[in-house]
């Protein structure tokens, strides 16, 4: 059914559960067109296999328009590939050459482990969020929206920072495995913004206790997160981040 | 055939609700603690409703298919959304927000539901920005808003082009802040396979777990689905790979009437098909349409790049036939004028099903400005464009990119092409005023029901029912129903109905798993997709629709005896969870057709080849057709139609006019 004209191999990391050790396998797939997104070239091969009575290749993908923050494969030692700030969604095949080789592998880190094939368990995540990601105001406790005016560089820099889709590249490519560009794109936003302030210190330390809990590592300032994040999520938020955790440790030595 | 009774509280219309609110039975903080409620979805209407219930007091379970709540496609939807808040004193109020939305409808929504969305849309610009949700925002710190189809004010609010991102993002965080503090329990990749009912009442559901597959059992007093629409039925559309309509079916196979599935939204402006490797169209925005202008050659088959067509031999066919609206007419307008034209031979691209939306003329409009801004009143258009570019790539650049990045073709340079696609189901349970469906205890939300909309949706109005539903509407008609059901006390799962459903699901599994055929479940979907679209899409008619009810039966057949589905039910199977989302839709389009044989006339996104005007607009029949069409799954592949006449008290109904 395929329209191209490219052919390719695919080494592609197999794992049937959790407890499995896991392997690379490779693959040939053909006539794959350029217009193709990486995901649609994986729709071709698992149709393939399922015919050919084979176990399709179990990945993580949702919107299919790089929004979701679903979709989470490792291409070429490259989280979402080679293209900068694209999602795997959005990478196209006329980004690959005809008799390429492509490896694809899934996240790899400690906090991200392994379910089947190239999809990880990212709910880390959520539970750092949880454990401050928001601001405490229940339904029916808001005034009106315009009795607050915020400046617009900074409700834009609050929105550069919620931009992130919470996908896990930043993780995925660190050499620690640190998830600090995810959790300071989250305390930034709301740290920028007024509504943010009353919990600002509290919401800080108990996001870094989260993250920390949840065995990712330190920020040695490599930057590959920043480099890799298909939101272009910026590592000032880290630097943000650090300041108000450091804060947080004085105004709670003053408070307490 | 018999008539439903939609609760709609008496009174005039203004004052329905405020009415509702202070008389609907309370249950109190004590009560709500033992009360257990099921939230199925996570998306704005599922989150929302499980968030705004565990701060009322209630306990939760959330369900989605999802690894995460945060990922529910509520995040996809890009342009805006409504609120009447008149912050840009263009003469907006709640009764022109409801009056817009009723004409969008075509006149076959509820009046009551639609004045009560437009009554709270305030209260959720309010309740979004409280949680730092960062919408866009003019220079004095004051919120911006933008225009959208279907209307003559600015009362669209947005974030760039992510505003569902922005908006779900909050709703996930209010969510989130629940289940950090124990009163919701969120069950991520789970799926709904059946609703569970004891005494004619929803008492729980059966959810699989995708990881594990396990078949698990849970109670509530309630159940709510706020699973989304069923778009994914024509295969390719702007859905989501997971969304689906399991969840919704299985509950209108318990006794839950689907009401209007026919009405699906066909979206003007997506990016086109490029061939026949495609697993889904990407939409781009309507936000779109207020700086882009659609058009095609006034030559047919004109095989001229763009930028070689001179103005005068442009036909800007939508100012031309709506002058009033122009490029701003409602979707459902907009879609089939469009395929007016490509049919006419007037369409352009290699497919020739595409039209042309060309920013040029804004952003030199935009350059000007902006040079006049620095005090150059005279410049030249080299300059206009420079400054202008500027502009468009501010208001729509993740959009720009999107499309570079998916065509390969930069819009910045060349107008972008777009073709109508699936976008939007109106169609979905039917629910009373209270959202509560035919079953007793079981609600639904959002996009899933068919509440608000009528037969076509305005632009910026899902978001804005999503939030309607699950901040401020359903958390209080629930506490109708669960006050008189605080005696009850929690249900064990080993009930023999628990035992009953669970059977039901994995039956369904295995017989799945065991059909061992040849073809793969895509396989099936995408010939579902193709007899929908080419005869229950954009335009249908009665010859087309039996031919489809025809087809489909067969392909059922087909599906049930050739499917392959590998590996087995007690694994982390998605092969297997896609084959009972297609056997769903498989059902659930037959119905669609069925549902538009019924209606003899053309009503917004539902537009019958045999009822049209002389000029090819809908011709609607009010005198035989003003119901909603509510359909009762009898179990054995038929379905009794039961009708809910829609009366129009407040509004004059007339034919839909964007001249």
């Amino acid at each position: 059914m395929s329209t191209g004209n490219m052919n390719l191999t695919l080494k592609v990391w197999r794992q049937k559960n959790t407890k499995d050790k896991g392997k690379m396998v490779d693959y040939k797939v053909a006539d794959i067109s350029p217009d193709m997104s990486f995901l649609e070239m994986f729709d071709v091969l698992n149709e393939d296999l399922i015919t050919k009575g084979d176990d399709p290749i179990v990945f993580d993908h949702d919107c299919r328009e790089g929004i979701c923050g679903m979709c989470s494969m490792f291409i070429n030692g490259r989280p979402h590939g080679p293209k900068d700030a694209v999602t795997t969604c959005q990478l196209h095949m006329r980004s690959f050459k005809d008799g390429d080789t492509i490896v694809v592998e899934p996240w790899r880190a400690k906090a991200f482990p392994v379910i089947k094939d190239l999809t990880v368990d990212r709910s880390a995540f959520d539970r750092v969020i949880a454990a401050g990601g928001f601001i405490s105001v229940n339904t029916g406790n808001a005034q009106d929206a315009n009795n607050l005016p915020i400046p617009k560089a900074q409700a834009d820099a609050a929105f550069e920072a919620a931009a992130c889709i919470g996908c896990g590249a930043c993780v995925a490519t660190c050499k620690n495995a640190s998830a600090m560009l995810f959790v300071s794109a989250k305390i930034s936003q709301l740290a920028l913004l007024p509504q943010g302030q009353p919990e600002r210190y509290k919401r800080v330390q108990n996001m870094v206790a989260q993250m920390d809990a949840e065995g990712f590592g330190n920020c040695t300032n490599t930057g590959a997160c920043e480099a890799e994040c298909p939101k272009g999520i910026s590592l000032e938020n880290i630097a943000r981040m650090n300041r108000d955790y450091y804060s947080a440790k004085f105004i709670s030595e003053e408070e307490g | 055939m018999s008539a439903i009774n939609s609760n709609i509280p008496e009174g005039e219309l203004t004052s329905k609700w405020t009415k509702f609110k202070s008389s609907v039975p309370l249950v109190n903080p004590s009560n709500k603690r033992s009360l257990e409620i099921i939230v199925v979805g996570s998306g704005l209407a599922g989150a929302s409703a499980a968030a705004t219930l565990a701060e009322m007091g209630y306990k939760v379970k959330c369900f989605c298919f999802q690894d995460s709540p945060r990922r529910a496609h509520s995040i996809a939807a890009q342009g805006g959304i409504n609120a009447a808040k008149n912050y840009q004193n263009d003469g907006d109020s709640t009764y022109r927000l409801f009056y817009d939305t009723i004409k969008g409808g075509d006149y076959r929504a509820r009046e009551a539901n639609v004045h009560r969305l437009a009554e709270v849309s305030a209260n959720i610009i309010d309740q979004c920005v409280a949680q730092g949700v960062p919408l866009a925002r003019e220079y004095g710190g004051l919120l911006d808003n933008r225009s959208f189809g279907g209307t003559q004010v600015q009362r669209t609010f947005y974030a760039a082009g992510q505003t569902g991102q922005q908006l779900l993002l909050g709703a996930y965080s209010a969510l989130e802040r629940q289940i950090g503090m124990g009163k919701v329990e969120m069950f991520t990749r789970h799926e709904m396979l059946e609703v569970v009912k004891i005494d004619g009442k929803a008492r729980g559901i059966i959810a699989r777990n995708l990881i594990t597959g396990e078949l698990e059992r849970h109670f509530g007093h309630a159940v709510v689905l706020g699973t989304g629409g069923y778009g994914n039925v024509f295969y390719l559309s702007t859905n989501a790979m997971g969304s689906n309509v399991t969840a919704a079916w299985k509950a209108n196979k318990q006794g839950a009437f689907f009401a209007n599935p026919c009405y699906t939204q066909i979206h003007p402006t997506c990016i086109p098909v490029s061939g026949d490797h495609q697993s889904k169209l990407t939409l781009m925005s309507e936000s779109l349409r207020n700086d882009g202008r659609i058009w095609v050659p006034k030559k047919k088959d004109d095989t001229r790049k763009a930028s070689e067509i001179p103005e005068d031999e442009r036909d800007y066919y939508l100012e031309r036939r709506y002058p009033a609206f122009g490029n701003l007419v409602p979707r459902d307008v907009a879609s089939r004028a469009a395929k007016e034209r490509c049919d006419a031979g007037y369409g352009v691209g290699a497919s020739k099903l595409a039209v042309y939306l060309d920013f040029k003329a804004n952003t030199e409009r935009y350059g000007k400005i902006e040079a006049s801004k620095a005090g150059n009143h005279n410049p030249d258009k080299e300059t206009c464009m420079r400054l202008g570019l500027a502009v468009i790539k501010e208001k729509y650049g993740n959009l720009f990119d999107m499309y570079a990045q998916i065509t390969g073709e930069n819009p910045y340079e060349t107008p972008m092409r777009i073709y109508p696609a699936v976008h939007y189901t109106m169609g979905g349970l039917w629910v009373d005023y209270n959202l509560m469906t035919t079953v007793p205890g079981l609600y639904c939300t959002g996009e899933a029901n068919f509440s608000d909309h009528g037969a076509n949706r305005l632009g910026a109005s899902a978001l804005m029912q999503g939030l309607a539903d699950g901040y401020f509407v359903l958390p209080y008609t629930i506490g109708q129903y669960l006050s008189k059901e605080i005696s009850v006390k929690a249900i064990p799962t080993d009930h023999p109905a628990f035992a009953e459903a669970e059977a039901k699901a994995k039956g369904i599994l295995d017989t799945l798993i065991g059909i061992k055929g040849t073809k793969s479940v895509d396989h099936f979907h995408k010939k579902l997709g193709l007899i929908m679209w080419d005869k229950c899409g954009m335009a249908r008619n009665a010859e087309g629709l039996k031919s489809a009810i025809a087809e489909i039966q067969q392909l059922k057949k087909d599906f049930w005896s050739d499917v392959r589905v590998p590996g087995s039910a007690d694994e982390y199977n998605p092969e297997l969870e896609k084959a009972g989302r297609v056997a769903d839709f498989i059902e659930l389009g037959e119905l669609m057709c069925i549902d538009a044989l019924n209606r003899n006339e053309s009503c917004g996104g539902h537009f019958r080849e045999e009822y049209q005007t002389e000029e090819g607009e809908a011709l609607r029949d009010d005198e035989n057709y003003a119901y909603v069409a509510a359909w009762e799954n009898k179990g054995d592949g038929s379905f009794e139609l039961h009708k809910e006449e829609l009366k129009f008290e407040n509004i004059k109904i007339a034919q839909r006019s964007y001249k």
